[in-house]
């Protein structure tokens, strides 16, 4: 089965930058095991929730309005596509993500496929 | 006939679980195992009455089912390639045939057993809604119909049959495997299957009024699942544990409310109306899990349980025995409701003092803010000690945060005793009184 995981963290937590997250313990041993696993199928890693822009329609008005739609003490700061054969799989991984470890949260979402 | 009428209600009852489980499994599909259990259970009424009760009828039933099932997929020309695969369980599985008639049924279940655990662990996957474990547990394990359900839960027939429709979804869709957990995953999934029947049991515990019978049937249910899981995991202390806890607990049932429905304490209780038999089979269930040397927080509770259950008296209740395992039990749930009955046992064993010194160690810490019997177990110890005015003024405290109506009953009786004694004394003191005020 296909989920999306996503990595959720706290809106007033660190932020860190790309190449501290490279030499962060926590986070290459986590990209190691789903890279040595192959079951990352794409992600990303998203800038925090300040810089999101909503876009709703209204008729054929569009509405844009700065920040998230939903204001929450956590954002989603990334997300993982990953294969795995079933839920408990996909929860080992996400419990292992720094996120989850650290504070934040990770949302499994199954693929609809 | 009325032989075969019983014939089949006890089947239902022993078999229901165990041939949706195996439909489950064949069909992977929930809905249609159901249905076709339901079919075959329908059916059997018909031919057992003219073909007699089968040697095996859990055999007949899966194996009915299953040739119901593999007619509807046929019917839905399901994909071929699934239509083998159900066919091939089928041949695989000789031991369901009902013509298969060696043996006494014994010994080659070993994959329906699995089945039915597999259903259990599915049942109470943490990933899904506490209620909605409860709801699919009793419905496709124990075969309670929705409005069953639903009455004994208090809701609505279309929420409880919304709940279980969603928690099928949530199975499908998640991908949440139908499988007894790796051995990585067993020990946090039993105990999760453990609290699931523990609830459910509670459930029932907690009815007391004659209108509450339809909950009170809960306990049954959940000592027959306890039962089942037992069997299942024999080797598993804290599975029998809890079946020790749950017989230890409902052999004293009966006592817990008088006919008013008024709650009555375990010391007041008519100790010759436990039921013996139930007592005894948990006391020898404990013993046999405690033998094991692995203890955990449902044979604890148990030993807590044995206890009470076993002293001839009230007076002759081993306090300073349970005041040890609520020690020890609050080594495994560092909760501050253990600490709370330790306190109990701590002034019932040491003295009052004493267990108003623990009680006033938790009022500070603030965990129980708002917890009624934190008031009301203060009040208790100040009524054993004699302080009848500051036991009331505890008693009024309770009172504001009570919920349950035999609780709030129980509680202005005692309050009531506490002001009575005091007008006693009072009364008996109001002439100085008035000098004094002079």
């Amino acid at each position: 089965m296909k989920y999306v995981l996503f990595i959720c963290t706290p809106a007033d937590g660190e932020e860190l930058s790309p190449e501290e997250i490279a030499e962060d313990p926590r986070f290459t041993s986590y990209i190691d095991e789903v890279r040595s696993r192959d079951i990352v199928k794409g992600g990303a890693r998203l800038r925090p929730h300040t810089d999101a822009t909503t876009v709703r329609v209204q008729g054929d008005e569009v509405l844009l309005s700065d920040g998230p739609f939903v204001e929450s003490k956590e954002y989603v700061a990334g997300i993982d596509i990953i294969e795995v054969a079933d839920l408990d799989e996909a929860i080992a991984l996400a419990s292992r993500h720094p996120a989850a470890l650290g504070g934040g949260s990770v949302e499994v979402r199954p693929v609809w496929e | 006939m009325p032989d075969v009428e019983e014939a089949v209600t006890v089947a239902f009852r022993e078999e229901w679980g165990q041939v949706v489980a195996t439909l489950i499994r064949v069909t992977g599909d929930w809905d249609l195992a159901e249905e076709c259990a339901q079919d075959a259970f329908a059916q059997a009424l018909d031919r057992w009455r003219r073909d007699g009760v089968p040697r095996r009828p859990g055999a007949w039933l899966t194996t009915t089912a299953r040739n119901r099932a593999l007619d509807v997929l046929r019917r839905e020309a399901v994909g071929a390639a699934k239509l083998r695969e159900v066919a091939v369980l089928a041949r695989d599985e000789p031991s369901y045939e009902p013509e298969d008639a060696s043996g006494d049924g014994r010994g080659d279940d070993s994959g329906v057993q699995d089945d039915r655990l597999r259903l259990i662990f599915t049942c109470c996957h943490p990933a899904l809604h506490i209620e909605a474990r409860v709801a699919l547990t009793l419905r496709t394990l124990a075969g309670l119909t929705t409005p069953e359900i639903a009455r004994a839960f208090l809701v609505p027939e279309a929420t409880m049959a919304q709940r279980l429709v969603r928690a099928k979804r949530k199975i499908r869709n998640a991908g949440i495997p139908y499988r007894v957990p790796p051995a990585h995953l067993l020990p946090e999934r039993t105990t999760g299957v453990l609290g699931v029947i523990y609830l459910l049991f509670n459930e029932g515990y907690a009815a007391t009024a004659g209108a509450e019978l339809v909950r009170t049937n809960l306990c049954a249910e959940a000592i027959r699942l306890a039962r089942v899981l037992a069997r299942l995991m024999p080797d598993e202390p804290e599975v029998l544990g809890l079946l020790a806890l749950l017989l230890l607990h409902d052999s004293r049932r009966h006592t817990r409310v008088d006919a008013a429905g008024d709650l009555v304490t375990l010391e007041d209780q008519d100790r010759t109306a436990w039921d013996r038999a139930e007592a005894d089979e948990g006391t020898a269930l404990l013993e046999a899990a405690l033998r094991r040397g692995r203890p955990g927080p449902y044979q604890i509770q148990a030993a807590i349980s044995a206890c009470h259950t076993n002293a001839p008296t009230a007076e002759e209740t081993d306090w300073a025995d349970i005041a040890a395992l609520y020690g020890e039990l609050a080594r495994f749930v560092p909760s501050a409701v253990v600490r709370l009955n330790r306190a109990v046992a701590v002034g019932m064993a040491e003295g009052t003092e004493a267990g108003l010194a623990l009680v006033a160690e938790l009022a500070d810490e603030g965990d129980l803010a708002g917890y009624h019997l934190l008031p009301a177990t203060r009040a208790d110890l100040l009524r054993r000690s004699g302080r009848m005015d500051e036991a009331a003024e505890a008693y009024r405290r309770a009172l504001e945060l009570v919920e349950n109506d035999a609780e709030r009953r129980f509680l202005e009786k005692r309050l009531a005793e506490c002001r009575s004694a005091w007008s006693r004394f009072v009364g008996g003191a109001k002439a100085p009184l008035r000098h004094w005020s002079r």
